[in-house]
């Protein structure tokens, strides 16, 4: 179907060149298709000033550094300090995982994360679980020694570390731990309790089996107040939209979901007597980067504009840097193909570059293995290299915001902006996110999002390379054998393990177990603060978390399909 | 496709440690709307919970769902299910699965591995053809004793 004439053109306000493209666009084009991005919005073949000017948002756009944040929220940007390579590497024992550490360390990653074992993540311990699954997604961290391996060689004080570690965050009371037998004043510690987001894993990840939902959010409010008191450059809070989008999310929903949860918690903490100014500095985003390149461009710039406005009108911050929209971002799994699977290197420059473009502050970039293994040391190198050459051989950091101004992106950020101020509202019609959680409705728009997008791809009107066009039978892969923790290795872990629990005094892991209920049944008690004195006397992961299960209740899925 | 004279019954599910669901979502919206009867559960169940509900419900299909390694427990769920008397039912996998694993998987006695890319068409004829070599397989069993 052809698109209407512009009004403007019959009003006779178009230029003669104008007025020619428009002609011999519709007689050259024939049938145009009818082109709208994953959010929803349609996009026009070409746009000029008169779509800038249409939106009257001009004014918005301003400089790096300075509120509304369009341009980037730094006056430097990538141009002063790159983006910090973060790349989630997380398997087997703490040996394996300090070893894989240190060598993407020496190539370059300045930062580290750590990934556990689904097993941590699920609140048990190595002798609980499978032994087929351990340290298969994730390294097997059970106490505040093996963190201590973790990150042996690491300097903890002196490079940012990411626990991707949900409620009630015991992978950074290890760390704290480990940090204080190395006489390290926590006050040095830098990083961010990624995933800490209760609301997100609970809708998109389900790893909120750790703790109910109000369980959750009271350990999240204690976290974010101890952390401010002990511990004040860590990053308490990061709010994802990663698991919503990777979940079926559009990115224009993740990031109105995202936003909306940032709301929540810094009302919790309001509502708790907190000062915006003091924790919203301490707020991180953590978000997926699509292969819908200027749709996630538009998507962060939007982002980073309304956040500076929620943060400073509706949450009342007064510093600049509250209403700083920090994130991480990590390019999406779920794009990656099986098929042909060395193309996903190009998927991820491609998502990687949308990212940067956005003003990231964070990356990690996935390795092209993914979509059939937990990715090899080969493919996790070339991640890297992809993130080395991005910056370094193709100079995307010389030049701030580059896109700003185009009259796409500035146009589709407008558009993207009203689009998830939108969604926004359905959210706090229903109550704000807890309660929109609770009730099940964000669960069901993204369901409805995931299975729109499915339709489109075995409808073909989205294509995937190699999936559902391009298809080829012999696909230049070399699928080595994926190889899993040595059994060996793990069992002396677990034996180990075993042994240094035996080993404990009963007095002293009895006495931390029932500081945690006192703490968790007292109105002033801080959960979290609990938590880390656990740790020093040698609780471990599945020890807390049971204990915390029973006395702030257990989370049960909410299934909507 | 082949017209069947039952409606087939599945039961899409996760078994282990991973709780990523869009993809047995997915599929089990998908089963349900190509006429089939889905049971469908939270993940992480265990696998006497699945051996017991495939018991209960009378399945035919059983359809586990892994992103996370969690297949690697498959091949323990395929005897749990023999030894409760389920031989009959057929048992498939989706998700990420690494090409020997795979091998390992059909070994055991897992009908068919579903990777990324599968469209949900291709998995629902299959998941029906699989309902009727169960329902056939029963038959024979019973004939037998």
């Amino acid at each position: 179907m052809n698109k209407p004439i512009d009004p403007t053109l019959l009003a006779g306000t178009v230029s003669p060149a104008r007025a020619r493209w428009q002609r011999e666009y519709q007689s050259d084009i024939g049938e145009d298709r009818d082109v709208h991005n994953v959010s929803g919005i349609p996009i026009q073949p070409l746009y000029t000033a008169d779509d800038r000017a249409a939106s009257g948002n001009d004014e918005t756009l301003g400089y790096p550094g300075q509120p509304d944040y369009t341009r980037g929220i730094y006056a430097t940007m990538h141009r002063g300090r790159t983006w910090t390579q973060r790349q989630l590497v997380g398997l087997g024992t703490p040996a394996d995982y300090n070893e894989r550490l240190l060598g993407l360390l020496d190539r370059g990653a300045t930062a580290v994360s750590l990934i556990p074992c689904n097993s941590v993540y699920r609140g048990y311990d190595m002798d609980s679980v499978e032994p087929e699954l351990l340290g298969t997604c994730g390294v097997v961290v059970n106490n505040a020694d093996h963190m201590d391996r973790c990150l042996a060689g690491v300097d903890v004080d002196e490079i940012s570390c990411a626990m991707n570690d949900p409620s009630p965050f015991t992978l950074f009371a290890f760390m704290l731990v480990a940090a204080e037998r190395r006489g390290i004043d926590w006050n040095r510690i830098t990083g961010t309790s990624n995933q800490s987001d209760y609301l997100s894993h609970y809708v998109a990840n389900h790893m909120f089996y750790r703790l109910s939902l109000p369980g959750a959010r009271r350990v999240l409010m204690d976290h974010i107040a101890w952390c401010r008191q002990h511990a004040p450059r860590w990053n308490p809070m990061s709010v994802v939209g990663q698991h919503t989008q990777q979940a079926g999310a559009t990115p224009a929903e993740a990031m109105a979901f995202t936003l909306s949860t940032a709301v929540q918690n810094a009302e919790d903490c309001i509502g708790r007597g907190m000062n915006p100014d003091e924790i919203l500095p301490r707020f991180t985003f953590f978000f997926d980067i699509s292969l819908s390149f200027f749709e996630e461009i538009a998507k962060f710039r939007a982002g980073r504009r309304i956040w500076a406005r929620l943060a400073k009108e509706r949450l009342g911050a007064k510093d600049e840097r509250s209403w700083r929209f920090k994130f991480h971002a990590q390019t999406s799994g779920v794009d990656l193909t099986r098929q042909q699977p060395l193309n996903n290197i190009a998927r991820v420059t491609a998502q990687a570059m949308a990212g940067i473009f956005g003003g990231l502050q964070s990356l990690h970039t996935d390795a092209y293995d993914e979509a059939y293994a937990t990715p090899s040391e080969a493919g996790a190198r070339i991640a890297v290299a992809t993130q080395n050459i991005l910056r370094e051989e193709a100079h995307l950091t010389d030049v701030i915001d580059p896109l700003g101004g185009s009259f796409y992106v500035e146009s589709l950020t407008d558009q993207m902006e009203e689009k998830i101020v939108a969604i926004m509202k359905t959210i706090d019609d229903a109550g704000g996110m807890y309660k929109a959680v609770e009730a099940g409705l964000v669960q069901r728009m993204i369901g409805a999002s995931a299975m729109r997008f499915q339709r489109k791809v075995e409808a073909g009107e989205q294509v995937v390379v190699g999936v559902n066009k391009y298809q080829a039978d012999d696909d230049f892969a070399n699928r080595p054998p994926v190889e899993r923790p040595d059994a060996a290795a793990m069992q002396r872990h677990l034996d180990e393990f075993k042994a240094a629990k035996a080993a404990r005094s009963s007095t002293v892991v009895g006495k931390a177990l029932d500081d945690l209920t006192r703490a968790a049944e007292s109105k002033d008690g801080n959960v979290f603060g609990a938590v880390v004195d656990g740790a020093r006397a040698g609780l471990t992961n599945e020890e807390i978390c049971t204990r915390l299960r029973r006395d702030l209740g257990f989370g049960q899925p909410l299934i909507v399909v | 496709m082949t017209t069947l004279d039952f409606r087939p019954r599945v039961l899409v599910t996760k078994i282990g440690l991973d709780g990523h669901d869009r993809g047995s979502r997915i599929v089990a919206a998908a089963c349900r709307d190509a006429g089939m009867e889905v049971i469908y559960t939270p993940p992480w169940q265990s696998i006497p919970a699945v051996v017991k509900l495939a018991q209960e419900e009378d399945v035919d299909v059983v359809g586990i769902s892994s992103l996370a390694t969690d297949h690697l427990i498959v091949p323990k769920l395929m005897a749990a299910l023999r030894e409760a008397g389920l031989a009959n039912v057929r048992v498939v996998v989706g998700g990420i699965v690494p090409d020997n694993e795979e091998k390992l998987l059909l070994e055991s006695g897992v009908r068919e591995v579903f990777h990324p890319g599968s469209t949900m068409d291709d998995i629902t004829t299959r998941m029906r053809e699989y309902a009727c070599e169960a329902r056939k397989a029963g038959a024979a069993a019973e004939e037998k004793t």
